[in-house]
């Protein structure tokens, strides 16, 4: 059973009154159907109010949230004969981020992602999705296998962020990070990335750099986390669900930002709540997205992506009162 | 016991800035603030900012660098007018902004331009950890992916010198994205052949020591430059045991396989001059 989300609770104290009178009515022989038909109705409003304008931090739980389909999960759903490929060839196999091959829809395809685990013993061993130098490696070394066989990349982002241990200091996370960055700008096949939970800064951005970025509904993307901010910037970390709406973390923020190019809606409730379905609505947006650049060029692709980034950021001149894009 | 009590116990993870707060001082004489050493501050800057006594490489301001390294009268600077905005409308945002504008006599944490070298043509960026710590925004972002693409264009070696302590908070994921904007730049002057030298100076942390600084054809740093990814505090936090004195420390990176050399102020125009003639006499 779902872990219970504070934003939800209105919402599950009205199906267990529902509940409660269904059962008193199979009980005493009473008829309520007229009192249940209205708490229902009560309900399907309520589910739609509260799941429709969601603020920021209720994004954030769910985005967290334990049951939150992971990459593997995708994978399963969405690819066919997926082959996991393990290691970076010069340290170690970090479980933080899973990678392989696979078929979409008959076109040969590479999948890489950041992997948590499902409990503690799986978190333990997935360093709860948080990357050392040599996932990140991995991660690269697999596109680069992808480019020699022109094969298109699909990248799910799911990270509180990169590693910070002494260990992945030593062996150059910030190498590693920057690296992929520049080697994902210049690869000549798609690359299509898509935030499925938490985008956590430069460990999420490392297998960001991609032709489209898509975004789950609920998911975030940031520079630093809600309590980190709140932390720097008021010294208080409980200040996290202020700093999650000051920071524009959500997909509707990105978008607006134009660093993102679709919101993947997400089941109603979060996708948690039915994950074959999810995987439907991402199946489509990718559909869509892959189409579109199978059609370039390799040196179409990466101009795409050049121009894409180039144009973030939000800048103006001195003397000039208008801050142009 | 009861003496706990009244002290105020540190809660959250701070960036170490100590010595990059210590502007260098106006007065006649200067104290070391690492071994306390005294002199003369005109001595001083003419020993390129570094302690004659233990050899502690004070903070430089992207002028006095730039001073230190280009031949005299041979620098162009570019963007010198590009401001940020305040996308995220954050509080107080604004004001630190102008706050920095006046007290740097720049516009923003990074200098970008065209000079020369011994006579060597190069494009140049200097970070000033003056301005908001170095931190990268739009602009920090845009003026470095500019002065790339300058030095694409014409067709010269990119240098860049960084100070910074990672990705500017108050513009959110922009700051995050600038590390891809500068990174798919970086891949099209690589693609051309052209030359990209970084040179990490205190400190050289976060979200820009995670993109272009790790980057370069040559990576060096100054002595005892903090470089690193994650905090100190944090990453005692996390792992719960004690980091080595000299961990992320330029000594450190060395050691480690992370840089190719550690350079001393007094050497850097001489050893980038050398280089940027191997490159040269490479290209004919």
């Amino acid at each position: 059973m779902a872990a219970e989300l504070e934003f939800e609770r209105p919402i599950h104290e009205l199906e267990k009154k529902i509940a409660e009178l269904k059962s008193f009515m199979d009980e005493k022989d009473i008829d309520l159907t007229d009192e249940i038909k209205r708490l229902e109705e009560k309900l399907s409003n309520l589910e739609n109010s509260t799941y429709s304008e969601m603020k920021p931090w209720d994004r954030v739980q769910i985005a967290r949230h334990a049951e939150r389909p992971t990459t593997l999960d995708y994978i399963n759903f969405l690819f066919t004969d997926f082959i996991e490929l393990h290691g970076d060839r010069l340290f170690g196999d970090d479980e933080a981020i899973v990678g392989g091959v696979a078929f979409y829809k008959d076109l040969p395809i590479t999948i890489i992602g950041h992997q948590r685990g499902k409990d503690t013993k799986e978190n333990l061993r997935r360093n709860f999705g948080m990357p050392h130098p040599e996932g990140y490696r991995k991660a690269l070394r697999l596109m680069k296998q992808a480019e020699k066989f022109n094969r298109p990349i699909i990248c799910f982002i799911d990270t509180k962020g990169a590693y910070p241990g002494k260990a992945a200091e030593e062996r150059g996370q910030s190498e590693a990070i920057a690296r992929n960055l520049v080697e994902m700008a210049g690869l000549t096949v798609p690359v299509i990335c898509v935030v499925i939970g938490e985008g956590g800064s430069g460990g999420a951005l490392a297998l960001g750099v991609g032709n489209h970025v898509h975004m789950l509904e609920n998911s975030t993307y940031s520079v630093i986390s809600p309590e980190g901010a709140a932390a720097i910037l008021w010294k208080d970390a409980s200040m996290a669900k202020k700093a999650a709406e000051s920071m524009k973390i959500t997909a509707p923020d990105l978008k607006e930002l134009g660093i993102i190019d679709e919101i993947i809606e997400e089941v109603k409730g979060g996708a948690h709540k039915d994950a074959k379905h999810q995987a439907e609505l991402i199946d489509q947006v990718l559909e869509t997205s892959l189409d579109s650049l199978l059609s370039m060029s390799q040196e179409e692709l990466i101009n795409q992506r050049y121009e894409k980034y180039k144009k973030i950021g939000q800048f103006g001149f001195v003397n000039d009162s208008i801050v142009v894009k | 016991m009861i003496k706990g009590l009244f002290v105020k116990k540190k809660k959250y993870a701070t960036i170490p800035t100590g010595k990059v707060k210590q502007d260098v001082p106006e007065g006649i004489m200067s104290k070391c603030p690492e071994c306390k050493h005294i002199m003369v501050t005109k001595e001083l800057r003419k020993n390129l900012l570094v302690c004659q006594g233990c050899q502690y490489h004070y903070p430089m301001s992207s002028q006095e660098r730039i001073a230190s390294l280009i031949d005299e009268g041979t620098f162009t600077e570019y963007d010198a007018d590009m401001i940020s905005g305040n996308p995220l409308e954050f509080p107080d945002y604004v004001e630190k902004l102008e706050g920095d504008r006046k007290k740097t006599k720049i516009n923003e944490a990074v200098v970008t331009g065209a000079g020369q070298i011994d006579g060597l043509d190069v494009t140049l960026a200097v970070m000033d950890s003056r301005f908001r710590m170095g931190s990268m925004g739009s602009v920090v972002g845009e003026k470095i992916t500019r002065a790339i693409e300058h030095a694409i264009e014409k067709e010269t070696p990119f240098i860049i010198f960084t100070a910074s302590g990672g990705a500017r908070m108050q513009e959110g994921v922009l700051s995050l994205m600038q590390m891809a904007k500068t990174s798919v730049a970086l891949k099209r002057l690589s693609d051309r052949g052209l030359l990209f030298i970084s040179i990490m100076t205190h400190p050289t942390t976060g979200g820009v020591s995670a993109s272009f600084a790790s980057v370069g054809d040559y990576n060096f740093a100054e002595p005892k430059a903090l470089i690193g990814f994650a905090g100190r505090r944090i990453i005692e936090q996390t792992i719960r045991q004690e980091l080595p004195d000299d961990f992320q420390t330029a000594e450190f990176l060395l050691k480690h396989g992370q840089l190719d050399k550690v350079i001393h102020r007094s050497e850097m125009k001489k050893t980038l001059s050398t280089l940027l003639k191997i490159h040269t006499e490479g290209r004919v």
